[in-house]
């Protein structure tokens, strides 16, 4: 027997969705033939069998959240005993040499706290004590000392308020708080306590019970809906967002493209958009204003200015929004930037887009257009600084040298963080990207 | 009364009286509980008084002073006629043993402890047979398995007349020339010491480097400080074959080594093997009881040390875990409270190794390696002693201490030291990483002037980009 545990699946991803199982119990399963597909905060993955052999059991089914390191099928490969894929801790962290030469050298062993992991959770013996007589799991309790220490008056305030449910209780420094375990009461009301603490006038209450007025349906807030909800409260808590708005006449561009598109369609560049201009543009108006290419570090209070220029866009999969990253924008021709937002975009929307092309962004650009909107205010997609939505275009009459004329306008809206960046800044960084979008030569001559 | 006829009764038995077994044995009679002590060897110590940490410090000690009486040539201290007498020396080295060993039997007889004589092996769960003392066999409530660990057999083919760590440490010569196979921190212990007592001494070791276990940065400078002192150090080689020159120890070993792609012959007149050790769990009757062990041997506890069998703990070095006399002293009192009905856990989040070189190497915590190796982001503050007052008062500026921090809140993960005194020093980093101490807390705490700990202080500085006596290296991000 052969118990398979959900590999880590990098990126800090800790849990995943089960969307599909590829085998039955009883069935048979050769090696690296396709066994499941997870779906985790960042994209669905197609997880292999790491053996071949007959399925003795697929723990979980499809819905379920499984978590790294949990057994999530077992496979009776032939061997006897149930093997385990990874080492016991006792085996990994505590190996002895036992060859003549060289002579071991004492590890120094350490399960040490770990940055984000923090597991076990970092507190004096004393405190450690303080939570075993009071047959608390120390790892649960919320730390409020420095560096993320529990202190022992952390243990007395979850003994008294975390006891009756300690396990709903559990709001690790570096994790999310899910909706589900402060459901219950008492663990709401410490969590309620503890953010009334923070923020004056907050009043947070249980949701009412919709169901007494009407019909209601309930899903669980899971995967990537759950991710935008952290991404965006966390974005909208530590960013305070400006927005400048500007109107592009993008008319002599949209003929240009138009034109171009229709030259190579089926080939490279068949696939011209409007974003593809729009992202060499952003990309010339970062390298002249490297604010907007930049993020804060609040802790170490430092702002860090990227060299490099990588572009998300929010595509809308059906399922959630993705934000697919173009990376180095800055050697890359516009032809080049569009096929690479129709790959990602094509892969995105089947969720197949591989976590490297979800990370390293520098910048966003949210482009609702096609759907409508004349005016949008975007959040900006943290730890970036700002975030640029493009509306519809469409024909409007407007007046140029004094006449009133009929020109394909593109509305665009700057949200920016205002701690690194000033109005003045945006003004200007809109101005020139307006200015840009106005005549496709430009673009040639100065990106 | 008969030899061997005699059964003793009691609450708790401690099998062993290594720094595990009478810790153990003292914490549990503090409690009040009733314990018998079995002991293999004639007295009690275990192999870190008896045939290991002690004696070795001893020597070391001893080889240090020479060392730096040496060195004080430079500041215009000459001494003449310095001699080294490995008798006297010897009988010191077993002064210090025998008074420690002593002092145990002390405590434990004013505690009301009785050490029994003999190899204990388990009956069942809850009873002892004895063997080679008065005493045949024990009945008891609970036992605490402390049998430690022995020094692993001679591989196949080595002949016996060749040293092993324990035979070195009984000093029975000097010999002209020494070879030491394992560039391990007993290997290059017991080869400073016979290098320090006047054997021209050879290091020759299979890994590409000494040490292994440390972080290269502090080995480094250890290297460079003994690599004077060493006749030759041979990494990437291997011993292929070792014979007595004309089938007489007495004429020294003849030797063959792989090093630099060659089969090399050299002669020595003393071979010194650097072998692991086993845990002694092979002859104590574990099948028997409910206890497990791991492919190698080792007992397998929960958090409290206790085994599958429900009466039975298991500390030191028979247990899992790194052989190393202090985890085996905090497992025993672990174990003793845990057995007094204590809620107790061997949750240490550090567990300093230090090897006594000169400089001396100490780490605590996560290493930079291991951090590298697990993919955890760490924040790394350098101190070289050089930079530090007191160093230079000592004449002693081959040293460095480094502090490894959570980069966000500045918790510190780790410290690794190497220099003089680091031994001495690792305490300090040990109780912050067990505490879940804060750059900040080590960097507000006032540490003495001058002293090498102020290195510590100033390393925690460096971490946090507030270095005050070196410049801070730009942030590179």
């Amino acid at each position: 027997m052969f118990e398979f545990k959900l590999p880590d699946l990098g990126e800090g991803i800790a849990e995943g969705e089960i969307l599909k199982w590829y085998a039955e119990e009883g069935g048979r399963i050769e090696e690296d033939e396709p066994l499941m597909d997870v779906e985790t905060d960042k994209a669905a993955v197609t997880i292999p069998s790491p053996r071949g052999g007959k399925i003795a059991a697929l723990k979980g089914k499809v819905g379920d959240i499984i978590n790294v390191g949990d057994v999530v099928v077992v496979i009776d490969d032939g061997s006897a005993e149930a093997a385990v894929v990874e080492e016991t801790v006792a085996e990994k962290t505590f190996a002895q040499p036992d060859a003549p030469a060289p002579a071991p050298v004492p590890e120094a062993v350490a399960p040490a706290a770990m940055p984000g992991v923090r597991r076990p959770v970092p507190a004096a013996p004393a405190t450690r004590r303080l939570a075993r007589e009071l047959k608390i799991d120390i790892n649960l309790v919320t730390p409020t000392g420095p560096g993320g220490r529990v202190v022992p008056e952390d243990v007395h305030r979850f003994a008294d308020h975390g006891a009756a449910a300690p396990a709903a209780a559990a709001v690790g420094a570096a994790e999310h708080v899910p909706a589900k375990k402060v459901a219950d009461d008492t663990a709401f009301a410490e969590f309620a306590a503890h953010a009334s603490a923070t923020i004056p006038f907050l009043e947070l209450e249980p949701m009412p019970d919709f169901s007494t007025d009407g019909p209601v349906e309930v899903e669980a807030l899971r995967s990537i809906r759950r991710k935008v909800a952290r991404k965006m409260v966390t974005s909208m808590s530590l960013i305070p967002h400006v927005a400048h708005m500007d109107d592009a006449d993008v008319t002599e561009l949209d003929k240009f493209r138009i034109r171009e598109k229709e030259r190579r369609t089926g080939g490279a560049g068949g696939k011209l958009t409007l974003l593809a201009f729009v992202i060499k543009a952003i990309t010339a108006g970062l390298k002249a204003t490297p604010a907007f290419n930049a993020s804060l570090d609040p802790f170490r209070e430092e702002i860090i200015y990227k060299k490099y220029y990588n572009i998300g866009f929010a595509a809308d999969t059906g399922r959630g929004l993705v934000v697919p990253v173009v990376k180095g924008t800055n050697n890359k021709s516009i032809i080049q930037i569009a096929d690479d937002i129709f790959d990602k975009a094509t892969l995105a929307r089947d969720g197949k887009l591989p976590p490297e092309d979800m990370r390293g962004g520098t910048f966003t650009i949210t482009n609702v257009g096609p759907l409508g909107g004349t005016a949008l205010l975007p959040t900006i997609n943290y730890p970036e600084v700002a975030i640029l939505g493009m509306g519809k275009v469409q024909e409007k009459p407007v007046v140029r040298n004094g006449e009133i004329v009929i020109r394909k306008i593109l509305p665009l809206t700057l949200a920016f963080d205002h701690r690194i960046a000033d109005g003045a800044d945006a003004a200007r960084f809109v101005a020139e990207l307006v200015r840009q979008l106005s005549d496709p030569n430009l673009l040639l001559l100065e990106t | 009364m008969v030899m061997g006829s005699l059964r003793e009764e009691t609450q708790v038995v401690v099998i062993g009286s290594g720094p595990g077994g009478y810790v153990a044995a003292l914490r549990l009679a503090d409690l009040g509980k009733d314990v018998l002590i079995v002991e293999k060897r004639e007295r009690p110590g275990g192999t870190c008084l008896l045939e290991g940490c002690i004696p070795s410090k001893t020597l070391i000690h001893a080889v240090e002073i020479q060392e730096s009486a040496r060195k004080a040539e430079q500041f215009g201290l000459t001494f003449k006629g310095m001699e080294v007498d490995p008798a006297k020396l010897r009988a010191w080295t077993d002064e210090v043993v025998d008074g420690l060993s002593s002092g145990i039997k002390g405590l434990l007889k004013r505690r009301g402890v009785t050490v029994i004589q003999g190899h204990a092996r388990f009956e069942s769960s809850t009873s002892l047979s004895i063997e080679g003392g008065e005493v045949s066999g024990i009945d008891f409530e609970q036992a605490i398995i402390a049998t430690g660990s022995s020094l692993n057999h001679l591989p196949e083919g080595i002949v016996s007349s060749v040293w092993s760590s324990a035979d070195a440490l009984r000093l029975p010569r000097v010999p002209g020339s020494l070879l030491v196979v394992g560039g391990g921190y007993i290997g290059l212990e017991m080869g400073l010491v016979y290098q320090g007592l006047g054997s021209e001494t050879s290091v020759v070791e299979f890994f590409p480097r000494l040490l292994m276990g440390a972080d290269f940065d502090l080995v480094d400078i250890m290297v460079e400080q003994v690599s004077g002192r060493l006749h030759e150090i041979m990494l990437d080689s291997k011993v292929k074959s070792i014979a007595e020159t004309g089938g007489d120890a007495a004429n020294g070993f003849d030797v063959e080594i792989e090093t630099g792609g060659k089969i090399v012959g050299k002669h020595y007149d003393q071979v010194l093997v650097a072998i692991g050790r086993r845990p002694n769990t092979d002859d104590i009757g574990l099948e028997k009881i409910k206890a497990d062990t791991d492919d190698k041997g080792f007992i397998i506890t929960d958090e409290s040390c206790r085994t599958g069998d429900t009466n039975i703990y298991a500390i030191g070095d028979a247990a899992v875990g790194p052989m190393l006399a202090h985890k085996a002293t905090r497992e025993g009192k672990v174990a003793a409270e845990a057995i007094y009905g204590g809620e107790v856990a061997f949750d240490n989040r550090a567990i300093p190794a230090v090897v006594f070189t000169d400089p001396e190497i100490a780490w605590t915590g996560l290493t930079e390696r291991e951090a590298e190796e697990q993919g955890i982001k760490v924040n790394i503050g350098r101190f070289p002693l050089a930079a530090l007052g007191r160093a230079r008062t000592l004449g002693r500026t081959d040293g460095l201490v480094k502090i490894i921090a959570d980069p966000a809140g500045g918790l510190v993960l780790g410290v690794g030291i190497v220099g003089p005194m680091a031994s001495e020093l690792i305490a300090e980093g040990t109780l912050a990483v067990e505490m879940g101490a804060t750059l900040e807390d080590i960097m507000v705490t006032i540490h003495p002037h001058p002293t090498l700990s102020e290195a510590i202080m100033e390393a925690a500085e460096v971490a946090a980009g507030e270095a005050i006596h070196i410049n801070p290296p730009r942030k590179v991000r």
